[in-house]
């Protein structure tokens, strides 16, 4: 037993209160689902998977692109894009106030990020859904960087992907965000029609517009394991239907079993699996083991490079 | 309490119950009231256009989903002649809260797709209370495609509280079956009129929603959510509708503003549920004119502009 394993069950009794308060910020980190207190270097080795539950934590939108594109040429786009808030809208709190604590919080313009750049070699579009922006609610800025990144993969013939994190449209912007879901559904098309291929790779959560609109609309949709997926929140259906819903209803593998996705695919296994998939799609070569120099697409195939 | 009014509209109907009074007591007797009740009735209306001169935006959204208000089926009845209701997803089932088929408008042939309430219990049942399931939108974009090739245009009625929240919704694929649709009609090759008669509840009005030309009853609302929905996530609390509702900017002239309306439809004095033979034939010639304007462009045009016009939605600048 590692010294680690001896001290974690300790702490977790002793600052049962106030755990997640009582844990800085930089070290440690607790499962949500087992909660287990958990290194935070040890979890980022695993991928922002929990090494005892094996639940996918949450990972922000940057660290994900990051994590998923090759470090070399990786180029962000669209970053000095910023919210308006069209309407002056106020509920409690003013619009422009929230949007001024979520940049603060995330340190990011609004909750999507997108980027170009390589997976393994073969070029793509790849944008991300920062849940931490007010719950990866999708606004115009959203919508109108989710739209051009798709413009930008039809333009170069490039794949897209995208991964979602989102409680839907952001009611702040009102109608012009229930108009995001056609805008994106409609760049998304325009994909489709000329043979680029779009992979949508839903995560913990997605609902109502996003999930109504781009998420769902992949050539293949993935999801990541035991992410709560829907149109209406579990909360909503319950108050509808005035019945327990089942267990499991709405997590990843209840949308495989009734068809919704084509498949789970755990953390680890994310990034070879959906490069093996596009290179098929857009008939590239095989592609090189991942975790060796980040490789020039031009180079011939297949690569005399020893292992 | 009348309930065919709503709270607002009550004072109007105590003098209508005044008028009908005296009209009874006029047939039945030889003494003439029409004098008075022709003033009764210069008061009704004085009143009417007093109430209706401004609206609250939750006042609207009440006036939307009026139980007298026309449904869909009223106005294919009233607009339209020879509708032959097509039914069913060739999959699954035929979802009775979303109607279609094929009609003539004066003598062209039109697909007709629209939301449909019911008025009694049964029948609002039946209907499920305007929230379509995933067959009903699979219904609808297969009808769709089938106006694609045969060179129709879609023209749709939109009237819904949104896409049904329930557990078999989710196990077959709202989500998903509302995303195609958006998809479809952004490239759909014929020109797409979508009119919202009552409410416009969200992804599942937009469903049958994306078009080249917007048409709003002046009644109508068209939000992302509804102001219920709204006030109980951001202000914590369902009683905050009407607050909700200024905020988010729900009516036809507030959207008319921002620019999302392309027409809007002016409704007779007290409301389309008060004359809904006289909102029916305003509604028709707007899609008549609506029609030409679009039948002026060709089908490249057309697609190109359908295209534009989703991207300026929230574009910057």
């Amino acid at each position: 037993m590692s010294w680690l394993d001896k001290i974690v069950p300790s702490m977790g009794r002793t600052r049962r209160a106030d755990r997640r308060n009582s844990i800085p910020d930089g070290l440690w980190h607790k499962c949500p689902k087992c909660e287990a207190v958990l290194y935070r270097p040890e979890l980022e080795r695993h991928d922002n998977v929990c090494p005892k539950c094996d639940h996918h934590l949450r990972m922000g939108a940057r660290k994900r692109l990051n994590w998923f594109l090759d470090e070399e040429g990786r180029e962000e786009l669209l970053e000095d894009l910023m919210p308006v808030d069209r309407l002056k809208f106020r509920d409690s709190k003013r619009y422009k106030d929230r949007l001024a604590a979520a940049q603060k919080d995330t340190g990011e313009n609004d909750a999507l990020i997108s980027m170009r750049g390589r997976l393994n070699g073969l070029e793509v579009v790849v944008v991300a859904f920062e849940f931490g922006f007010m719950g990866g609610s999708m606004g115009s800025v959203v919508g109108e960087k989710f739209a051009r990144a798709a413009e930008l993969a039809l333009e170069q013939r490039i794949p897209l992907v995208c991964f979602s994190a989102s409680g839907g449209a952001r009611m702040q912007e009102a109608l012009f965000s229930l108009m995001q879901m056609a805008k994106t559904s409609a760049a998304l098309e325009r994909l489709r029609e000329n043979g680029i291929p779009y992979v949508s790779v839903l995560t913990d959560p997605v609902f109502g517009g996003v999930s109504a609109s781009l998420a769902m609309l992949g050539d293949i949709n993935v999801a990541e394991p035991n992410a709560l997926i829907g149109f209406a929140g579990p909360r909503v259906i319950e108050q509808t239907v005035r019945e327990k819903l089942p267990e499991g209803f709405q997590r990843s593998e209840f949308l495989l079993e009734h068809g919704t996705v084509d498949m789970i695919i755990h953390r680890s296994q994310l990034k070879e699996t959906l490069g093996r998939m596009l290179r098929k799609l857009v008939a590239a070569p095989v592609a090189p083991p991942l975790e060796r120099a980040p490789v020039d697409a031009d180079a011939e195939w297949p690569s005399d490079v020893e292992p | 309490m009348n309930p065919n009014y709503l709270d607002f509209e009550q004072p109007i109907a105590e003098l209508q119950a005044k008028i009908e009074e005296l009209r009874l007591v006029g047939n039945d007797s030889k003494i003439n009231l029409s004098d008075e009740i022709g003033k009764l009735e210069d008061k009704s209306r004085r009143l009417t256009e007093q109430i209706f001169r401004d609206l609250t935006p939750w006042q609207v959204s009440q006036l939307s989903r009026h139980p007298q208000r026309p449904y869909t089926l009223d106005y294919l009845g009233e607009v339209f002649t020879e509708f032959d209701e097509l039914h069913g997803d060739r999959a699954f089932a035929d979802d009775a809260a979303l109607v279609g088929g094929v009609a003539r408008l004066d003598d062209r042939p039109v697909m007709v797709i629209g939301h449909q309430k019911g008025r009694t219990v049964k029948e609002k049942v039946r209907r499920n209370f305007g929230m379509p399931r995933p067959e009903g939108y699979r219904k609808a974009v297969r009808l769709m495609e089938m106006a694609e090739r045969f060179k129709m245009p879609v023209l749709t009625f939109i009237d819904t509280p949104g896409a049904y929240p329930g557990i078999d919704a989710e196990e077959r694929g709202q989500s998903e079956a509302i995303a195609y649709n958006l998809a479809v009609m952004s490239r759909l090759k014929t020109p797409i009129i979508a009119t919202v008669i009552g409410e416009g509840g969200s992804g599942g009005a937009l469903a049958i929603g994306v078009c080249d030309e917007l048409m709003m009853l002046q009644y109508s609302t068209y939000s992302v959510i509804s102001p219920e929905g709204c006030a109980s996530i951001l202000w914590k609390s369902a009683d905050k509708a009407s607050d909700a509702a200024q905020a988010m900017g729900i009516t036809a002239s507030q959207l008319k503003e921002l620019g999302f309306v392309d027409s809007l439809i002016d409704e007779p004095l007290g409301g389309a549920h008060r004359h809904p033979r006289e909102t029916c034939s305003r509604v028709k010639q707007a899609l008549l004119e609506g029609l030409e304007r679009l039948d002026a462009l060709d089908l490249d045009a057309l697609l190109e502009r359908r295209y534009q016009r989703l991207m300026s939605y929230g574009a910057p600048g």
